[in-house]
């Protein structure tokens, strides 16, 4: 069937289509967040804004606690995102061999990823009570003496961090899984032929092909792991001081406090963060992927 | 058949829309916000059930909030974004200031109950000369709440001095009990040896809350200040806390301080009506001493005006608020309240007399209203200026995770920000 | 002799994942059941009396059912989100597959933007009470479609490209107007990725905690999330009542989670790989 006819004919897909979700969408997520940029430099009580230039944001980099969340955010997301990464992928390949209860397993690894958050921070929270939670207590009776998980300055965040690892990594590798699965088996046969051992293969063959699931996953955690903040609030609210503050903890307390300007300045660093982040990331591993 | 139901469903609904169109006056319900200590539901609900008595066509539904520094945010949220209670309890001195009130309250200077109110009290919940509360409880003091037991047990007399304190605290720990309880969980409870060392800050430095006010004066520049910052620090280096400090919660510290499990308890009285509520029959073996210095000519209380009950602007019912809160500062009302809780303190309200027997920690605490300037109010109540993470920065020193000049240096940074967004002159 | 060895990597695997895995539920199970004194212990040790019935009955009774508040809430939003969301990201993956129009890279950009970026709050919370929706349940389900959109079209958008053009044009050929092709033609079959879709954001949007607590404060918009962290103050000496609460809040998505379980995993890795 041939159109002689140049007159344009109307497209079966209707572009009205994109109206209603363009309204909600942009009224209520692209709107706020460019407006964020403007409130970010003012001094904001929701009637009155005053216009303070960048002091926001000269606050956020020399007031310690507020530099300390900025650093916390950072080291949060790069320890989640790794040990997601790395455990992921060693579960992924556990759960791909030949191993009994397979599918079962898999259920159980899932599991955490799709309970509330507020109920794990809280469970762990009481778990890890330095005295009378049943880690330590566990710990006692084998002889070792039991960390203040949560107490102790030094260790909260990397406490929340494990439970967050605990909570998220079923995610990862489900998604592992799915990129082991698209690997196909003749490269393992011929390696096998060539007198690879199981390590060489999981090298030369595993890693450098599972490399689209590892991108998703790596990417998808670290956007995670900057804009935590419900694992956190739950568990250590920031504390003990201010030891376990990250971005968003940072945001939600000056916004209780009053403080909207300092808050939304706190957004668009978080929003900064993510960007100088993510981008070069995603294009420094779609690069290589086309060099390979 | 389709059609009687329908007919059915008709006459229901019109009977059903008479019935709710009801008598003239409609039944009021109002909404009463306090926060969750056990002696303040106690007394809310007592007073609730006095008021509901007498004036059968209202109802009040009682709303317990979260305390400590989460508390003030609550309260700060909800009148930004007009869901606030009709009645809600809170401090008053600087933390009302930071209210706004003028903008955010009503004005209840034409109470007829304001006429018994102490003028001490009028001064920190006015604003622009107008009052906007009515006090809720008995004045208060900051200072060290002791177990009695095991200072007979082991030979010690209240102290005068710090060093006298230190002394105590050695022994303490020597006998293998907890020397001082500290509830970091509940991060509002680490403020106290700070708060509870402005008497001895005031005796130092007369001028501290106009100057601090006006920008001239800091915490960290000023020692006497920074003195605060240091027993909160010495107390941690010495090693006298529970272990499980960090994450011990005020309840922890009451029980730990009444059973003797804990010597001391750096805390504000009104833990005495919580004492009264939970652990009844340890309330005769706790007593009270004020915050020492350094030196024993200076020995007083840190007073704290007890907290009062507003009502928002955007309330639905100011009239019928206007009543209850009314009736809740009226003399029958204090001595419902002193009946239900120990009291805290001398009564705001004239008439309203303290009770024969008293706790003993409360009657340690007499002495210093009766002399003469054994009592100073707290900054809080002399400068509308308090920094929103004061409770977070003392929890880090209390846990040695800082040290106290940079404590009070941050401090000082935090109330910046404060005084800024209040838009004081001057900062 | 080759052939225990997955039996036995299999057997020890599944002891240490029940102990990481399966411990932490099993202990809420435990003092969810216990009364006041035995849960305030802490341990592992067998109730004396099953209490399940009473100490559900009293965390639903707690602050005049304010659970039963919540619960309904949260379904609200839930459900009326997830409709929404399902049908206008549908509608927008699919035109942005099947027709070439400038506005299709706008749109990918405007996408990948909220797939990223935070949503600024306050600015949020600015415009809302401008529209008068703050602290409303339409407004929280409005923004829960807002914020879930993005996800939810790219993968949308990155399913319909399995659907062979030609079914469309056949359908055209009959009579169909756009309108028809679309809701008659193309909808039953993106059915696998729907109910995946349906599934993963339902658990999503009941279990968030940020944004009611940001947008929707007051007693009568109660969440479910918002009641779990609120009841923590309530509760400070009864750990069996705390516990109970959280095993009311997590088994919904559990039971969802049970139902759907092969679909979930079939859905997510269709999606991922393809990218």
């Amino acid at each position: 069937m041939t159109e002689t006819r140049p007159r344009s004919r109307k497209s079966p897909y209707p572009l009205w289509f994109f109206i209603p979700a363009a309204i909600i969408y942009g009224v209520l997520f692209l709107v706020p967040t460019v407006s964020s940029l403007w409130f970010s430099l003012t001094r904001w009580d929701l009637s009155t804004a005053e216009f303070i230039g960048l002091e926001n944001f000269q606050q956020f980099f020399s007031e310690p606690f507020l530099v300390k969340g900025l650093v916390n955010t950072l080291i949060y997301a790069v320890t989640t995102s790794g040990l997601k990464t790395v455990c992921g992928l060693l579960l992924a390949v556990l759960l791909t061999s030949n191993i009994f209860a397979r599918g079962f397993l898999r259920t159980l690894v899932f599991f955490p990823v799709l309970v509330s958050t507020i109920g794990i921070g809280i469970t762990f929270t009481v778990m890890m009570h330095p005295t009378k939670g049943i880690i330590n207590v566990t710990l006692e009776t084998l002889g070792i003496p039991g960390p203040g998980w949560l107490t102790n300055p030094a260790l909260a965040l990397f406490s929340v961090a494990l439970v967050d690892v605990w909570k998220g990594v079923g995610l990862a590798t489900l998604i592992f899984i799915a990129g082991l699965a698209a690997i196909s088996p003749d490269y393992y046969e011929a390696a096998r032929i060539d007198g690879a051992t199981r390590l060489q293969q999981f090298f030369r063959i595993t890693l450098p092909l599972v490399r689209p699931a590892t991108v998703i996953v790596v990417t998808l955690s670290l956007i995670g792991g900057l804009r935590s903040f419900d694992l956190i609030w739950a568990m250590t609210r920031g504390g003990p001081g201010f030891s376990s503050d990250v971005i968003a903890s940072v945001i939600y307390k000056q916004y209780q406090a009053g403080f909207y300007g300092l808050s939304t300045a706190g957004n668009v660093i978080l929003f900064a963060l993510i960007a100088i982040i993510i981008l070069p990331f995603t294009l420094w591993f779609n690069r290589r992927e086309v060099e390979e | 058949m389709t059609h009687r139901i329908k007919l059915i469903l008709a006459g229901a609904s019109a009977l059903l829309a008479l019935v709710a169109a009801g008598p003239s006056h409609a039944d009021t319900t109002l909404s009463f916000l306090i926060d969750n200590n056990p002696d303040t539901v106690a007394a809310a609900e007592a007073l609730v059930a006095a008021y509901q008595a007498k004036a059968p066509d209202v109802t009040i539904e009682i709303e317990p909030r979260a305390g400590g520094g989460e508390g003030d945010n609550i309260i700060k949220t909800r009148l930004a974004t007009g869901e606030m209670s009709d009645v809600f309890l809170y401090n008053s001195g600087s933390l009302l200031q930071a209210l706004k009130p003028t903008q955010t309250l009503v004005d209840l200077s034409g109470l007829s109950s304001q006429a018994k109110v102490d003028e001490s009290f009028k001064s920190v919940v006015r604003a622009d000369g107008k009052i906007y509360g009515v006090p809720f409880g008995t004045a208060m003091a900051g200072g060290i709440l002791y177990n009695r037991k095991i200072y007979q047990d082991l030979g010690l007399s209240v102290p005068k001095t710090w060093a006298d304190f230190m002394a105590n605290n050695a022994k303490v720990k020597a006998a293998g009990k907890v020397a001082v309880a500290q509830t970091y969980r509940d991060t509002w409870t680490s403020q106290l040896f700070v708060l509870a060392d402005y008497y001895n800050l005031h005796a130092a430095v007369p001028n501290f809350a106009a100057d601090y006010t006006a920008n001239k004066a800091k915490y960290a520049e000023t020692p006497a200040a920074l003195k605060g910052f240091e027993r909160l620090k010495d107390v941690h280096d010495a090693g006298l806390m529970n272990e499980d400090f960090g994450a011990a919660s005020y309840d922890d510290g009451l029980r730990m301080v009444a059973t003797g499990e804990a010597a001391h308890y750096p805390m504000l009285s009104f833990a005495v009506g919580a004492l009264k509520q939970n652990y009844p029959e340890n309330l005769n073996d706790v007593g009270f001493f004020a915050q020492p210095s350094d030196d024993a000519a200076t020995n007083g209380l840190t007073v704290w005006m007890p907290p009062a009950l507003y009502i928002p602007v955007t309330s639905q019912h100011a009239e019928e608020a206007r009543k209850f809160v009314d009736f809740a500062g009226s003399v029958e009302a204090c001595k419902i309240m002193v009946e239900t809780n120990a009291v805290q303190g001398p009564s705001l309200i004239d008439g309203c007399d303290l009770p024969a027997s008293v706790p003993p920690a409360i009657k340690d605490m007499l002495p210093y209203f009766e002399a003469k300037d054994k009592t100073t109010p707290a900054l809080e109540f002399v400068s509308p200026i308090k920094g929103p993470a004061l409770e977070q920065i003392t929890v880090e020193v209390g846990s040695g995770i800082r040290q106290p000049a940079d404590a009070a240096k941050l401090y000082d940074d935090d109330v910046r920000k404060q005084a800024k967004q209040l838009g004081l002159p001057n900062w | 002799m080759r052939s225990v060895r997955p039996y036995v990597t299999g057997a020890i695997a599944l002891a240490v994942a029940a102990v990481i895995f399966v411990m932490p539920f099993v202990f809420v199970a435990l003092q969810a059941v216990k009364s006041k004194s035995e849960a305030s212990r802490l341990d592992f040790e067998l109730p004396e009396h099953w209490l399940f019935w009473d100490n559900l009955i009293a965390v639903f009774k707690a602050r005049d059912y304010q659970l039963a508040l919540a619960y309904f809430n949260s379904t609200l939003i839930t459900v009326a989100s997830v409709t929404i969301l399902i049908l206008l990201s549908a509608m927008v993956g699919y035109v942005m597959q099947r027709r070439k129009t400038v506005w299709n890279r706008v749109a990918s950009i405007a996408l990948f933007m909220g797939l990223m970026m935070p949503p600024a709050v306050v600015p949020t919370i600015g415009l809302l009470q401008e529209i008068g929706l703050f602290k409303t349940m339409t407004g929280m389900i409005l923004i829960q479609v807002a914020y879930n959109l993005s996800f939810s079209t790219l993968l949308y958008r990155s399913f319909i490209s399995t659907i062979p053009r030609d079914l469309d044009e056949a359908a055209l050929i009959d009579g169909a107007k756009p309108r028809q092709i679309f809701f008659r033609v193309i909808l039953p079959l993106l059915k696998p990725v729907t109910v995946t879709n349906i599934v993963v954001q339902s658990i999503a949007i009941f279990n968030d905690f940020t944004n009611p607590l940001y947008y929707l404060p007051g007693k009568e918009n109660v969440t479910v999330q918002l009641t779990l962290y609120n009841f923590q103050s309530m509760y400070t000496s009864q750990y069996n009542l705390l516990f109970m609460n959280i095993l009311l809040v997590t088994i919904p998505p559990l039971i969802v989670f049970i139902f759907f379980n092969r679909q979930i995993v079939a859905g997510m890795t269709a999606g991922a790989v393809k990218g």
